[in-house]
Order: structure tokens, then C-alpha cells, then sequence
């Protein structure tokens, strides 16, 4: 399990949340929704170390994150990469091996069949040597998803893997995310479109400047708190479509 | 041509000829090699910068009667450090701490250099000075050369992540910092090779020209390492026929030699597909 006690972080003393404190399952996929500005993108920047905190701890089956760094995989959100590097598909799958091989030794043969078996899981072995800037937004999140794979990470963290994809990507990756989960990983996502949140994750994480609540979809997505986390129009939209056609 | 038979001629005839050649193929290879990663970074400022930097310390160097290239590696090094503690411990922006720190250094390089007008010439020091490259200078680049080559090859695979996806690269707990910091002083390195071949002013067009038009032609970064070193290569040798042959400096003629390469692959690369965009501007 994943635990986040006392967590708080500061931009310029600025509080984005203080005090949070939730809990990630492993074999469950985790769902961290909220409106923009919530903090949801700091909370994960806080888990994979890319910032400083302020206030906390945060520890994987009580070791520090520190030390179970190369069991994290992380799936960035498509915007924050360079599409016009020189390099292609397999390559970026490939960079996925360097955190377990360290400094001074090269992706050798084993590294290489996990890359080819990884593009081969998210069906994008016919798109190996393409430059990653000549593929659909789809196709390209397929390609940081089969990197995670390669990284054979415990916890996998995805910064909204489904903004802007085909249907058939989504589908291919919620497919990984759910094999992943089977194998008893910790998978958390950051996600903005509450229409499918029940069908897309176990746990989910309500978060607005601070934790609104968590535990099981069933239990912590109701109209209360999509209310005090967004509004209660949203809420009121939300739920009476639900209800009408259910 | 009957030049460029005369050309062969000289370089035959003249050791200076031979060691000016010898060193400008050599800068030419380092500088296309480190300047692809610098535009890859998107750092051709910094290599503007810290070319600019090293002046004092060739400056100090001279006065005190040591190696340039230690001088002007500390004080690249030190332009490089400063630049990043200014942008991270203030809200300006790193191009403006960039454009802060290297001008600083600039200006008290000058004031420096006429201090120590009696040894040094400064004109060589911003221009260039081929033809007057010594043995031991050509040993000093040698050796530049090895170490640029071997830190490639030893951190290729951390060269490539941190400048492609460095998030990523900080996530599985690489030191993208020191990776940072080792890429400044190698360019550190290959800026004070480069001065005597093309001088201050017209290092970061070694760096930046023939990396992007290396870039222009291919989608590996292997390739393109490659392809730059060979236009670096293409562009000394021309460039130095042209300043025997027309009796220009040599500086400048090989960075026109660079950038007339670049033009052509502009226009020509299947990548940048000038002759579409026309088109597509057009419809």
C-alpha cells in the first residue's frame, strides 16, 4: 500500500493542499479526479519525488519512495514531450529499461525483446521505427504506456492517459491497466471525465485543494461530495443523467 | 578549378597549412557532436553564453602563464553554475539569467584582456587564429576530442533521456543535474578548442549549424551525431580552401561554408519539405 500522511505542498509559500492524507491499494486502479487547480498533478509530483514537500511522509509497504524509486513508472501527460526529437518509437519504448540497467551498460538483447514485447501488447509493433511526431495522440499514449510496461514497475502512475485519444487506445490501455491490476500493482490516474469513472476504476481519490474523501468508487462517488468538490450544478447534471437512464 | 589543385599543392608544402586543416577538422567534429545536443536541449543560447564566458578565463590564463583551456574551463563552468542558481533562485526567466551572466563575463573578459594586452591579441582571441595553431595546441585539441567522444559514448543512453524526456529521466532517480553540469563543461571544452579555429564570436555557429542541419535529414540521434560531425568536417576543409584560396579569415569562412549547407538542406531535406509547405501556404 501507498501511504500519504501530513502531505503538504507549497509553491512560494502558497499552499496547494495541506494535511492530506490517503492511502493507493495495490491490485486496485485509483482514480484522482477534482477541478483544475485541485492539486491532482502536485499530489503525483509529491508520490514520484519531482518535487519538493513541505510537510509529510510518504512510503510504499514502509519504505521510503527514495528507495522503491525504480519500482515507479510514470506516464506524463502527452503535452510535456518533445515531438520532434530524433528518435522512434521503439527507442522511447527502449528508455524504459535504463532505470533498472544504471549507469555504464547498454539495453542489450534482453532489454530489447522486452521493448519489442511490450509495443507487441499495445499493438504498435508495425509502427517500431517511426518518429514519434508522425503518430496519432492515441497511438503516441500507447507508446509511454508500453514504455511503463518495460519498467516491470510496481506502482504506475498516468497523468490523464485518455485527453484527446481514439477509442480504440483507450480501450488498448485500459486493457493494460486492468492486466496490471491483476498482477496486484498499484495503478493510480489522474482523470477528468466523470462520466466513467465507474467503470474505470476500483478506488477513487476526491481532491480539492485537499482530500474531499477516497475509498471505493461505490462508496465516495456520490452527489455530495462531486458537489463539494466541483459544484452542485455539475453534480446535480451529473447524477440526474445517471439516474435517467439507468 | 586549378585552386583547389593548388590548395593540395600547399597543404603539402605547408606544415602550418596541415596543422590549421588538422584542427579544424577535429573542432568541426567535437563541436557538431556536443552543439546536437545543445540544440536538442534547446540550448543554443547557453552555448552562445558560455562560449562568450570562457574570455575572462583565457584572459586569467594568460596572465598567470597556465593552460587556457584550465582558465576557460573554470570560468565556463562557473557562467554555467551561476546561471542556474540565478533562474532557480529567482523568478527570472533562465534566458534572462542567461543574457545577466554571460554579458557580465563578456565585459570583464575585455576589461582582463587589455590588462594583458602585452601577450595575448584580442582579435585572435574573437576571431580566430588558424594559422597560427601550434603542435601542442593541436595535442590540446586531441585530447579535447577523445574526452568529447568518450563521454558521449560512456552516457549515450543518459545523454539522450535527459534531453529528450527529462521528467522522466528524474522519476527513475537519474541525476539529471550532474548530467547538465558535465554536458557545460565538455562545451566548455570544445568552446576553447574552438576558439583558435573560428574564434569567441562564431563558436556557437560550430555548435548550432551543423547540428540543425544534421537535424534536417534524419530521425535517429545516432545518424544525426554522425551527420553532424561530417558536416563540421565538410565545413572546415571548404571553409579553409576558401580562406587560403580567397585569402579570407578563417572563421568566418567556414561558418559561411556551414550555413550555405544548412540553406540547401533547408530547401532540400524530405523532413522540413520546404517545397510542400509552399504549396500548402499557397492553397
Amino acid at each position: 500500500m501507498l501511504t500519504v500522511k501530513n502531505l503538504t505542498v507549497a509553491y512560494d509559500d502558497t499552499p496547494v493542499f495541506s494535511d492530506v492524507a490517503v492511502n493507493f491499494n495495490a491490485g486496485k486502479i485509483t482514480g484522482i479526479i477534482g477541478p483544475n487547480g485541485a492539486g491532482k498533478s502536485t499530489l503525483i509530483k509529491a508520490i514520484l519525488n519531482l518535487i519538493k514537500i513541505k510537510n509529510g511522509h510518504i512510503d510504499y509497504d514502509g519504505q521510503t519512495m527514495k528507495s522503491v524509486q525504480k519500482q515507479v513508472a510514470y506516464v506524463e501527460q502527452r503535452k510535456d514531450l518533445d515531438l520532434i526529437f530524433p528518435i522512434d518509437v521503439f527507442d522511447v519504448v527502449l528508455t524504459g529499461t535504463y532505470g533498472k540497467l544504471g549507469l555504464f551498460k547498454n539495453p542489450g538483447k534482453a532489454e530489447k525483446k522486452l521493448s519489442q514485447d511490450a509495443l507487441a501488447r499495445v499493438s504498435l509493433t508495425e509502427f517500431a521505427k517511426r518518429q514519434i511526431g508522425n503518430l496519432s495522440g492515441g497511438q503516441l499514449q500507447r507508446v509511454f504506456v508500453a514504455r511503463a510496461i518495460v519498467q516491470q514497475a510496481e506502482i504506475i502512475i498516468l497523468d490523464e492517459p485518455f485527453v484527446g485519444i481514439d477509442l480504440q487506445s483507450e480501450t488498448a490501455i485500459m486493457r493494460i491497466l486492468k492486466q496490471w491490476r491483476d498482477a496486484g500493482k498499484t495503478i493510480i490516474v489522474i482523470h477528468h471525465d466523470l462520466n466513467k469513472v465507474h467503470d474505470y476504476f476500483d478506488d477513487l481519490v476526491i481532491l480539492n485543494h485537499g482530500i474531499v474523501d477516497f475509498g471505493p468508487t461505490n462508496e465516495v462517488y456520490n452527489p455530495k461530495n462531486i458537489e463539494r468538490a466541483f459544484s452542485a450544478d455539475l453534480s446535480s447534471v451529473l447524477f440526474a443523467e445517471k439516474e435517467g437512464v439507468q | 578549378m586549378a585552386s583547389i589543385v593548388e590548395f593540395f599543392n600547399a597543404l603539402t608544402k605547408y606544415d602550418f597549412l596541415q596543422s590549421a586543416l588538422l584542427t579544424a577538422v577535429m573542432v568541426g567534429i567535437m563541436s557538431g557532436i556536443i552543439g546536437s545536443f545543445i540544440i536538442l536541449r534547446g540550448m543554443s543560447l547557453m552555448g552562445d553564453a558560455i562560449s562568450h564566458a570562457v574570455l575572462p578565463g583565457v584572459a586569467v590564463a594568460y596572465m598567470l602563464g597556465i593552460n587556457i583551456l584550465i582558465g576557460a574551463s573554470i570560468f565556463g563552468v562557473l557562467a554555467a553554475l551561476l546561471i542556474g542558481f540565478v533562474a532557480s533562485r529567482s523568478k527570472i526567466k533562465t534566458d534572462t539569467s542567461i543574457g545577466v551572466v554571460f554579458s557580465a563575463f563578456y565585459a570583464l573578459g575585455f576589461i582582463l584582456i587589455s590588462m594583458a594586452e602585452s601577450s595575448t591579441n584580442l582579435h585572435h582571441i574573437l576571431f580566430g587564429n588558424i594559422l597560427a595553431v601550434s603542435d601542442s595546441d593541436i595535442m590540446t585539441t586531441a585530447v579535447v576530442l577523445g574526452l568529447v567522444i568518450l563521454f558521449v559514448v560512456t552516457f549515450y543512453k543518459e545523454l539522450l533521456v535527459t534531453s529528450f524526456d527529462e521528467t522522466y529521466a528524474k522519476t527513475y532517480g537519474l541525476k539529471v543535474q550532474i548530467i547538465h553540469y558535465a554536458l557545460m563543461l565538455v562545451l566548455t571544452l570544445v568552446t576553447v578548442s574552438a576558439l583558435q579555429t573560428v574564434g569567441i564570436i562564431l563558436v556557437v555557429a560550430m555548435l548550432i549549424t551543423p547540428a540543425a542541419t544534421a537535424f534536417l535529414w534524419t530521425d535517429k540521434l545516432n545518424v544525426m551525431l554522425i551527420l553532424s560531425a561530417v558536416v563540421g568536417i565538410i565545413s572546415a576543409i571548404t571553409g579553409l580552401y576558401f580562406s587560403y584560396t580567397f585569402n579570407w579569415a578563417s572563421g568566418p569562412a567556414i561558418v559561411i561554408v556551414a550555413a550555405s549547407l544548412f540553406a540547401l538542406s533547408f530547401i532540400f531535406s524530405p523532413k522540413q519539405n520546404f517545397f510542400k509547405l509552399k504549396r500548402s501556404v499557397a492553397r
